[in-house]
């Protein structure tokens, strides 16, 4: 199994951004596992992490991601806690449910 | 002093060096009109959105500037979409300023309310949304760079009606927006692509509309002669060599000469600059220049390794690698190669055109002969499009105006508008198809306002020919849906737009009336019958390798 691989992004924090960053991935056919997102600083811009898999499609992705405009810097994490996606609803105070496939 | 939105807007783009807009308005932009009725620049009123998108396209591909169209909000700015999905695909810095209604209605259903911002977002470069109208200080300059810097691209701007009207102080006014530099390409990847260029046997060049983008046409010649490396073109680098250039194998791709696609085939380096690896070009990727090491220049980043992977990637602008690619490669003739080339051309002629002058290779080759080299060239899209592609005398770069990318029927009459528009000493000659041209023909009436130095040549066979000739070759005949039922009379519509009109049908003298129809300093309008049984040739088949192509 390709195991997955964390993007990070700090982004212009405006209402069309995340537009921009999910109509790539689907545009482009690219897949995204996971999506956390959340101001920094005094709120102009946010960091995004962006869960994908380590497989070909990888450069490509960091590389339209670096071409949109609102997208002011893309780093690579090889090393991360992959399952503080799967602790969200922790984080919420949410009693965890596993949902079927 | 206080300023409109509206005002900003037409103030900005004049700062910017825009004396033309091509546009329609309505409810939710007419504070923009209003604030052009007191402006400078000139307003083109179009037929449809779509045609004033394709005019300032028109501007754009021939001169290299951008060009500036307006649409209202909701139908106004969706006709406009196909128009700027266009000028994406093909790299063109084209400026769209929607209405769009009032911030207080957005997201009320409102009446011609559309989410334009949403709609546009896949189709351009960027798009903004407004908000205020100090925001249009930092947003309109800003536009103009992101348009024109780098890799070129459209991009809209939407502008809510109350951010037209809201006047604000303005004491000083931005900078109008330069180019951004490229990047400075990198010199060890330069030299160990110089170092290739001279180890190579079998070399070739293939070019596309990077060339043309970057003005660096001259430079890319002179490395095919210096060094001696054949060069093959996409349609979109139609122009940068010579058609008799001694070096130049012609288009390569599906519709490209078998022996130019033989050649790319055995080829040992391939030089891809300014160029994509679009499958129209390419065939079968898997069987593209299967021997071939790649050395890719491109100002786009993502477009290394994107389709093909890549050996050398030179990121920059393609005027800079080439000058810095003619100090090191060395000189040489490749005898053997160009001798291999020659040989390939011999063995694999095409098949032989008929004298018929209601042939399209003739009438187009007619027409080549017959107007000056500066001459500019529109075409729509399908067959007639491949043959000038294939039979005309290109010899200057900027003088194909064509839909590449997209591929959108409809678009050569509006281009060739804004192209005539925007080059008044200059002839431009719109070679169009009775499909295509049906699907802009309300720009005869902005023409006819206009009264440009354009003339349109029909080629007339009463069907989509392109479709007709897929159905023909791999569809077993199965027609359906490519021919119309009825065909109207062209001649008598470019009349009734008030456009001096000629038929070559059943006239004596078929040539001279061409000729007089080109010498035409106005609009004019020549009908050409042709026969439906005219195939492209010759065609690589569907998912087959470009080597495969049939020829007949």
């Amino acid at each position: 199994m390709t195991r997955n691989i964390l993007i990070e992004l700090i982004v212009q924090n405006h209402a069309g951004v995340m537009s921009h960053i999910t109509g790539l991935f689907s545009r482009r056919g690219f897949n995204l596992e996971g999506i956390l997102c959340a101001k920094i600083g005094d709120g102009s811009r946010s960091r995004m992490y962006l869960l994908v898999k380590d497989d070909e499609q990888l450069e490509q992705i960091e590389k339209q991601l670096g071409k949109l405009y609102d997208v002011l810097s893309v780093k690579v994490i090889e090393k991360f806690d992959e399952t503080i996606f799967d602790r969200l609803q922790e984080y919420a105070g949410v009693e965890t449910v596993i949902v079927p496939d | 002093m206080k300023y409109s939105g509206a005002e900003i807007i037409t103030h900005l783009l004049e700062g910017q060096g825009i004396d033309t807009v091509f546009g329609i308005p309505g409810g939710a932009n007419l504070p923009l009109y209003n604030a052009l009725y007191k402006s400078k620049l000139r307003h083109i009123l179009a037929r449809h959105e779509q045609g004033a998108g394709f005019m300032a396209q028109g501007i754009s591909r021939s001169t290299g500037k951008p060009a500036v169209c307006f649409a209202t909000s909701g139908p106004g700015a969706t006709n406009l979409l196909t128009a700027i999905a266009d000028a994406k695909l093909d790299s063109i810095p084209v400026i769209a300023i929607t209405g769009q209604v009032s911030s207080a209605l957005i997201g009320t259903d409102a009446f011609q309310e559309i989410d334009t911002y949403g709609l546009s977002m896949p189709i351009t470069k960027h798009n903004f949304l407004v908000r205020s109208a100090a925001e249009l200080l930092e947003v309109i300059p800003e536009a103009f760079r992101i348009a024109i810097s780098g890799r070129p691209g459209p991009v809209l701007i939407d502008v809510p009606k109350d951010v037209q009207q809201e006047c604000i102080e303005i004491s000083s006014w931005p900078e109008p927006a330069n180019e951004i530099p490229a990047i400075a390409p990198d010199l060890q990847n330069i030299k160990v692509a110089a170092e290739m260029i001279s180890q190579a046997k079998r070399p070739i060049l293939y070019i596309g509309g990077g060339i043309i983008h970057a003005d660096a046409s001259e430079l890319a010649v002179k490395l095919a002669h210096y060094s001696s490396i054949p060069a093959v073109s996409t349609l979109m680098g139609s122009g940068v060599f010579k058609h008799d250039d001694p070096f130049y194998l012609g288009m390569l791709g599906m519709h490209g000469a078998r022996y130019t696609n033989k050649a790319l085939h055995e080829c040992d380096l391939l030089l891809a600059f300014g160029v994509r690896f679009d499958d129209r070009a390419t065939g079968k990727v898997a069987r593209f220049c299967p021997d071939a090491k790649i050395i890719h220049a491109d100002i786009d980043n993502a477009e290394f390794g994107k389709i093909k992977k890549t050996d050398v990637a030179l990121h920059g602008d393609i005027k800079d690698i080439l000058t810095l690619l003619l100090d090191l490669v060395n000189n040489q003739n490749r005898s053997d190669w160009i001798d291999q080339i020659a040989l390939m051309k011999k063995q694999l002629q095409p098949a032989p055109i008929s004298d018929d002058l209601f042939n399209p290779a003739n009438i187009i080759r007619s027409v080549g002969a017959l107007v000056n080299s500066d001459t500019i060239i529109s075409t729509d899209v399908g067959q007639h499009q491949m043959w000038v592609a294939q039979m005309y005398p290109f010899s200057k770069p900027r003088t194909l105006l064509t839909s590449g990318g997209l591929g959108t029927m409809g678009f050569g009459l509006p281009a060739a508008i804004g192209a005539a528009y925007a080059n008044p000493d200059k002839k431009v000659v719109l070679f169009t198809g009775d499909g295509s041209l049906l699907m802009n023909i309300q720009e005869l009436a902005t023409l006819a306002d206009l009264n440009l130095n354009l003339t349109i040549i029909l080629l007339n066979n009463g069907h989509l020919g392109l479709v007709r000739q897929q159905q023909e070759l791999f569809y077993s005949g199965n027609y359906i849906a490519s021919r119309f039922a009825t065909n109207p009379d062209f001649k008598a519509i470019a009349e009734g737009f008030g456009i001096t009109s000629y038929d070559l049908n059943n006239h004596q003298s078929p040539i001279s009336l061409l000729s007089r129809a080109l010498s035409e300093q106005k609009p004019c309008f020549i009908n050409v019958p042709i026969h439906h049984s005219h195939n492209v040739m010759p065609i690589v088949p569907p998912g087959a390798a470009n080597i495969e192509s049939i020829e007949g």
